[in-house]
């Protein structure tokens, strides 16, 4: 486990991001766009709502309404009464004004690709795991694997969350406007997280890339996880997604820690087990 | 996977039975082989509750045990023996099930010679032995369990539970959680979670003259608080090294005669949701259980890596 040091990373600022070494990466062709679509997707207006309550519904009767209602081209749904139920608005393939009132159970909003999601209580384990896009808020706590493997969009907890938030994220945003537990950022291969609070012990432990901010403390950093210098164009950043996330904290914006990936562990080059540990 | 439960009123009793079922019965997805409870009631005045089964509720599979129930007779004479031999009197005996009973004994002796000359009759187990700890556990969910030995209007200050899907040792009773923690009275456990260091613990504690009564890693928890305190150590102190000691990825919680504390491993792998206000802490696998008794919207959270919480009834 490394501890915190003034580590200056090779790549300052707001680096590419591009994973190096051994990783392959496809590229799309941009004019292949058209094929891409999902046939769950749905045309919907967002003048349209209505309200779902959930009181005496499984989670495969919720989801299965919302879909319904989306196929009805309701924009903008309501559910009610969600009692911590798991594995809630799973799935949502198209843009919707999402808003729950009340908490969610473990899974919540997973594999969702576009929808704005509002939730006013606090939500389980692996909130909005696989994310490709679309904006969730989460107005009080989270729990652990808060955003795991995100690849896109923003994820906003105005509260706290567990340990392993942002674990194996592969793009998007997260945001935090309280403290974070261990292991944040855990396996990070892009994107960003923003903790506003303290955070726990193994911060970014093996991140491959991707940035970490953090406003508060950090306990301890995992292996690979090295301070970067924060620039300007990262202080202009920070501020834009901090006001988008519509959180009203005080923030010092110059102590805000910057954390990369050091980019010493494996995947990172070519060399024997023991000429790496050599270059380590 | 296993599911954990425990609520605690401050400075009041309630239907803890209930409480701990509705709590209990929305958690068997995580766990549907056994069910236990360990709760802590209003006592009979300065006697002992002593809850023990002199056999398994196994029929089938490689563990059954396919006994003659007349033997559960010839054990509890025998029982009924020791217990007198001892120097102790039976005040109440209660048959729950066939092989699973409820007695209320005087006794002002040591409760490990007490403990060591029950379980001395064959497939005789304690499961609890207190003042206010009544531990009850069994195969099936908790309302089955529940219904089972009457527990819905069971009053009480606080109790703990424990959903169990087996994964190290067998469906049966003795691998059902909650453990007491022999030999001290009103001291229970439950945990979710794998212990990877367990042989090792067991055979040092062993060699202090600790006493195990299945292969359920969970056991070692409650053994190895048993010894702390046999040893002098306070509770919280006794939990938190336990997170030191114990390898694994675990959340336990432990309860006394007023007390409810939960510890969290380091790498905080295995889940606890908690609310806390002025009047009760409830706490559970997941926040859907808590809600099954405050079902209006409320503030949670998760504890944080290395937590070791305890809270006064």
């Amino acid at each position: 486990m490394a501890s915190i040091k003034k580590h200056k990373s090779t790549e300052m600022g707001l680096h590419d991001e591009v994973l190096t070494g051994r990783t392959q990466q496809v590229f799309f062709n941009s004019e292949e766009g058209e094929n891409f679509f999902y046939h769950d997707a749905h045309e919907v207006d967002f003048n349209k709502r209505t309200e779902i309550d959930a009181n005496n519904l499984e989670c495969i009767d919720i989801n299965r309404k919302i879909n319904e209602l989306m196929a009805e081209g309701y924009g903008t749904i309501v559910i009610k009464n969600p009692g911590s139920k798991h594995s809630i608005g799973v799935g949502i393939l198209n843009k919707l004004n999402l808003i729950v009132e009340g908490s969610l159970g473990y899974f919540g909003i997973g594999s969702v690709d576009g929808p704005v999601v509002r939730i006013s209580g606090r939500v389980g384990w692996s909130c909005a795991e696989n994310m490709m896009a679309g904006k969730v808020v989460v107005e009080k706590n989270a729990g652990s694997c808060f955003g795991a493997a995100i690849r896109g969009g923003d994820l906003i907890c105005k509260g706290s969350v567990g340990a392993r938030s942002g674990i194996d994220m592969k793009g998007g945003t997260i945001i935090v406007g309280g403290d974070a537990g261990a292991f944040t950022g855990f396996m990070m291969q892009r994107g960003r997280i923003v903790i506003l609070g303290d955070v726990g012990p193994n911060l970014g432990d093996s991140l491959y890339d991707g940035t970490i901010f953090v406003a508060g403390s950090i306990k301890s950093l995992g292996a690979d996880a090295v301070e970067a210098e924060l620039t300007d164009l990262d202080i202009s950043w920070l501020k834009r997604k901090i006001k988008v996330a519509e959180i009203d904290k005080k923030i010092d914006y110059k102590k805000i820690t910057k954390i990369v990936s050091g980019k010493k562990l494996w995947n990172y080059d070519n060399l024997e087990p023991t000429e790496r540990k050599g270059a380590i | 996977m296993c599911g954990i439960a425990g609520i605690i009123h401050k400075g009041k009793s309630t239907n803890v039975g209930g409480e701990m079922q509705k709590m209990l019965q929305s958690l068997k997805h995580r766990g549907p082989d056994s069910t236990g409870y360990a709760l802590y009631g209003n006592g009979e005045s300065n006697n002992y509750i002593l809850r023990f089964k002199v056999g398994e509720n196994v029929k089938e599979g490689s563990s059954a045990v396919m006994e003659d129930p007349s033997v559960y007779q010839e054990r509890i004479d025998q029982v009924n023996e020791k217990i007198s031999n001892a120097g102790a009197s039976i005040k109440k005996e209660e048959k729950i099930t066939p092989y699973s009973y409820r007695y209320v004994i005087s006794y002002d002796g040591d409760l490990l010679d007490l403990a060591k000359q029950i379980e001395s009759v064959e497939m005789t187990e304690i499961l609890s032995l207190g003042k206010s700890l009544e531990l009850i556990k069994d195969i099936g969910d908790a309302s089955v369990v529940a219904d089972q030995y009457d527990l819905g209007d069971f009053a009480g200050t606080h109790g703990i539970g424990h959903t169990r899907m087996a994964t190290e040792s067998g469906v049966d009773i003795r691998s059902a959680h909650p453990y007491w923690a022999y030999p001290f009275s009103d001291v229970s456990v439950v945990h979710n979670g794998q212990l990877t260091n367990y042989w090792n613990n067991r055979r040092a504690l062993e060699k202090k003259g600790m006493r195990f009564m299945s292969t359920c890693d969970s056991e070692l928890i409650a053994v190895y608080l048993a010894n702390k305190i046999r040893n002098g150590v306070e509770l919280e102190e006794a939990m938190k090294g336990s997170l030191e000691d114990l390898d694994g990825v675990f959340t336990y919680l432990v309860a006394t005669k007023d007390k409810l504390g939960m510890a969290k491993d380091h790498m905080a792998a295995k889940p606890m949701v908690l609310y806390e206000s002025d009047d009760l802490v409830a706490l559970a696998s997941e926040e859907v259980a808590i809600r099954t008794v405050l079902p209006e919207e409320i503030d949670t959270y998760d504890p944080y890596e290395g937590e070791v919480k305890v809270w006064q009834a």
